[in-house]
């Protein structure tokens, strides 16, 4: 299996997805001439040429509208939105256009895109870029919204969201671009279901993107046999295994990167409390970035971003006395 | 030390200081390069070399009640204005010494007393914002004026021309300022655009518009005088096109290898800052002696200031939660 880093299993991916389905074409700003301003689309342009591959003016709304206007004529775009705030300028055609084809059309239509978008904070790009931003869309009905959290994870779910016939966002974890991992091209992955990413019987952290190897650092740390999900698709998110494995747990913490308010964690948390509270052994909880934005300065960015020590605080603690411990910022006082 | 303590407001029109301005922003620049190559500095940044007379002629025809909005690339325009380079460096070295406390960035500066309203990093993001401040002058009738300082990319973004047609049709106090330097990130103006003469965009909006040679401070100060006149005077919007030439890459790691062969060359004798340097001399109010000299001792001002906001303080962890919401007013 070759080893690659995770930017170069998104250009994998893409490009096999090119070869083996003509209909396949990929645009945003800079990804063709530049290879992207990630080197995710690195090669793209030299292998399928100018007709498939396409730099783009800086027009988010107009191209991510070409996009949804190309699929319901047969066309399968996978567009960049290089940091996942740009959507913003785009957003009325991904959910209020895009999201309604299917519905509007009485179910004739299908709008097979992928808007792949880098998100994230860690790397000092400030409070616009460097948010992750997933609940802009997680609530949209008619969208799927994916994000892998490794090499492996980006090739084969991005290979699955471009098959898939709806639009789906999916959301690259930008500090991970570089990172290394073995890909074996050949391994399927579905949107909608978790990986386990390491098992353990004591406490499940259900984990998205960069903070599935946050939760991993902790987990390998912590006194506690803890299991790691990889949540992989946050819409539909994979109920079945998360309650399975917190059936067998009984602890839950959902590891967050977006602020306190509005996640997805919450949603977890509910159904696992409503539909299966008497095999809870502590109150589940989530460790997630405080309510404020992203800071520019390293060391606050640093405690801002859930980190392993914290992780791993949070969940000694909740060993140890069963119920949900504050977060730094409560306990420090500082907010 | 306080994020604004020695304002510098350039207010006025004396062509020795613009040139020892300009100098600072060169000089600053060079610095940043430096600091980021070093990797002293983290994230990401845009110097605005090639672009400094349209920050100087800006600064030297607005008043500091007139809000600008301006972008990513302020460096330049934040000096200009007045702002210390302390204030922005320590900003850029997320120190609490800087204008936002260290939380902003780079990309980020802002000085309300000197009219530099908090720069925007998403494209098109400051020019409705500049329209908006046009409306509430007209309203309130006063005779400021709302400035969008913007990239010749962002004329591609609906928002651009969203407001365009707005700040028309309501006759709004406004200058529309788009520095076109050529290119948007990697990509060359003739890649994304039809056109390279971007001021007659805002001839479809019926907007007056012109285009100034943006490396020219004389042409720079009489084109945006007019503008500003024009916005001071109830007569509306204006929209300037400043032919410049983005000297550096995009961002700290572009080395701009996709530049067309001599270009770079081609625009070299157009330097901003050297075409101050050489008209002053012609003028007969400086010699190139002195010239040197302001030079160098420039140099070791903006070193010496580099390693007081080294040694700046670090925000606190209370900081990031100071500015999201207004403060609880206690009984
Ligand atoms: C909405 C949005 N899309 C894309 C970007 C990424 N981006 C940052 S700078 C830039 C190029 C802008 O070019 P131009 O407007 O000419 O300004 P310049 O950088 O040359 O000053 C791009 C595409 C962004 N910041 N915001
Ligand atoms: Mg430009």
């Amino acid at each position: 299996m070759p080893a690659m880093r995770l930017r170069q299993a998104i250009a994998t991916a893409i490009a096999d997805e090119m070869r083996s389905d003509p209909t396949v074409i990929t645009f945003g700003e800079d990804i063709a001439a530049a290879e992207g301003p990630f080197k995710t689309t690195e090669g793209i342009l030299e292998e399928f040429g100018p007709l498939r591959v396409r730099d783009t003016p800086i027009s988010e709304m107009g191209f991510t509208g070409a996009a949804v206007g190309a699929a319901i004529m047969g066309m399968k775009p996978v567009i960049e939105i290089m940091f996942m705030e740009f959507l913003g300028v785009a957003l009325d055609q991904l959910v209020t256009e895009a999201a309604k084809m299917r519905y509007l059309s009485n179910g004739t239509l299908s709008v097979p895109i992928v808007v792949r978008a880098s998100v994230g904070g860690g790397l000092g790009f400030g409070s616009q870029h460097s948010q992750t931003l997933e609940n802009w869309v997680a609530a949209t009905p008619g969208l799927k919204v994916v994000s892998p959290s490794d090499a492996q994870s980006a090739y084969s779910l991005l290979r699955a969201a471009i098959q898939d016939p709806d639009p789906v966002m999916f959301l690259e974890p930008r500090v991970a671009y570089a990172e290394r991992g073995e890909v074996d091209t050949n391994l399927k992955m579905e949107l909608g279901k978790a990986r386990i990413v390491k098992p353990g019987k004591d406490l499940t952290i259900v984990a998205l993107g960069q903070m599935v190897n946050v939760a991993r650092a902790a987990a390998a740390k912590i006194s506690a046999d803890v299991e790691v999900i990889d949540l992989c698709t946050i819409v539909p998110w994979d109920k079945q295994c998360v309650l399975g494995s917190v059936k067998k747990t009984g602890r839950l913490v959902v590891v967050e990167e977006q602020p306190e308010s509005g996640g997805w964690g919450s949603e977890i948390i509910a159904a696992v409390v409503a539909e299966q509270f008497a095999t809870l052994k502590a109150a589940p909880f989530r460790i997630t970035s405080p309510n404020a934005p992203v800071p520019y300065n390293g060391g606050l960015e640093s405690k801002f971003l859930p980190s392993p020590e914290e992780v791993t605080r949070q969940i000694e603690e909740v060993m140890k006395t069963g119920k949900a411990p504050q977060p730094w910022w409560r306990r420090e006082g500082v907010n | 030390m306080s994020a604004g303590m020695n304002r510098r407001r350039l207010v006025q029109t004396d062509p020795v200081a613009q040139f020892e301005r300009a100098l600072e922003i060169r000089e600053f620049e060079n610095q940043i390069n430096g600091l980021f190559a070093a990797g002293t500095i983290r994230g990401t940044t845009h110097l605005c070399l090639g672009q400094e007379a349209l920050a100087i002629g800006l600064a030297a025809v607005l008043r500091p009640t007139d809000p600008v909005f301006a972008t990513y690339r302020s460096h330049g325009i934040a000096l200009a204005l007045g702002m210390t380079p302390e204030s922005v460096m320590a900003e850029i070295m997320g120190k609490a010494t800087g204008c936002c406390g260290g939380l902003g960035g780079s990309m980020h500066l802002c000085d309300m007393e000197l009219g530099l309203l908090p720069t925007s990093a998403i494209i098109g993001g400051g020019l409705p914002i500049a329209a908006g401040t046009g409306l509430a002058f007209q309203i309130q009738g006063n005779d400021r004026v709302g400035v969008a300082v913007f990239g010749d990319g962002a004329t591609n973004i609906g928002a651009f021309h969203e407001t365009l047609n707005l700040a028309a049709i309501w006759k709004l106090p406004v200058v529309f300022i788009c520095d076109n330097n050529v290119y948007a990130e990697y990509s060359r103006i003739n890649l994304t655009t039809p056109i390279e003469d971007l001021h007659i965009r805002a001839e479809s909006y019926a907007m007056p518009h012109y285009a100034i040679d943006g490396m020219d401070i004389d042409a720079v100060t009489t084109g945006i005088t007019q503008a500003v006149e024009r916005a001071r005077s109830g007569g509306g919007p204006t929209f300037i096109e400043a032919k410049t030439y983005r000297f550096a890459g995009h961002s700290r790691a572009d080395q701009a290898l996709y530049r067309p062969e001599g270009e770079l060359d081609k625009w070299k004798p157009r330097d901003p800052v050297l075409l101050m340097e050489q008209r002053l001399i012609k003028k007969g109010l400086l010699d190139s002696e002195t010239a040197e000299k302001m030079k160098s001792s420039m140099k070791d001002v903006i070193e010496n200031m580099v390693k007081v906001c080294q040694a700046a303080p670090e925000p606190t962890v209370d900081a990031m939660f100071k500015h999201i919401w207004t403060p609880k007013v206690r009984a």
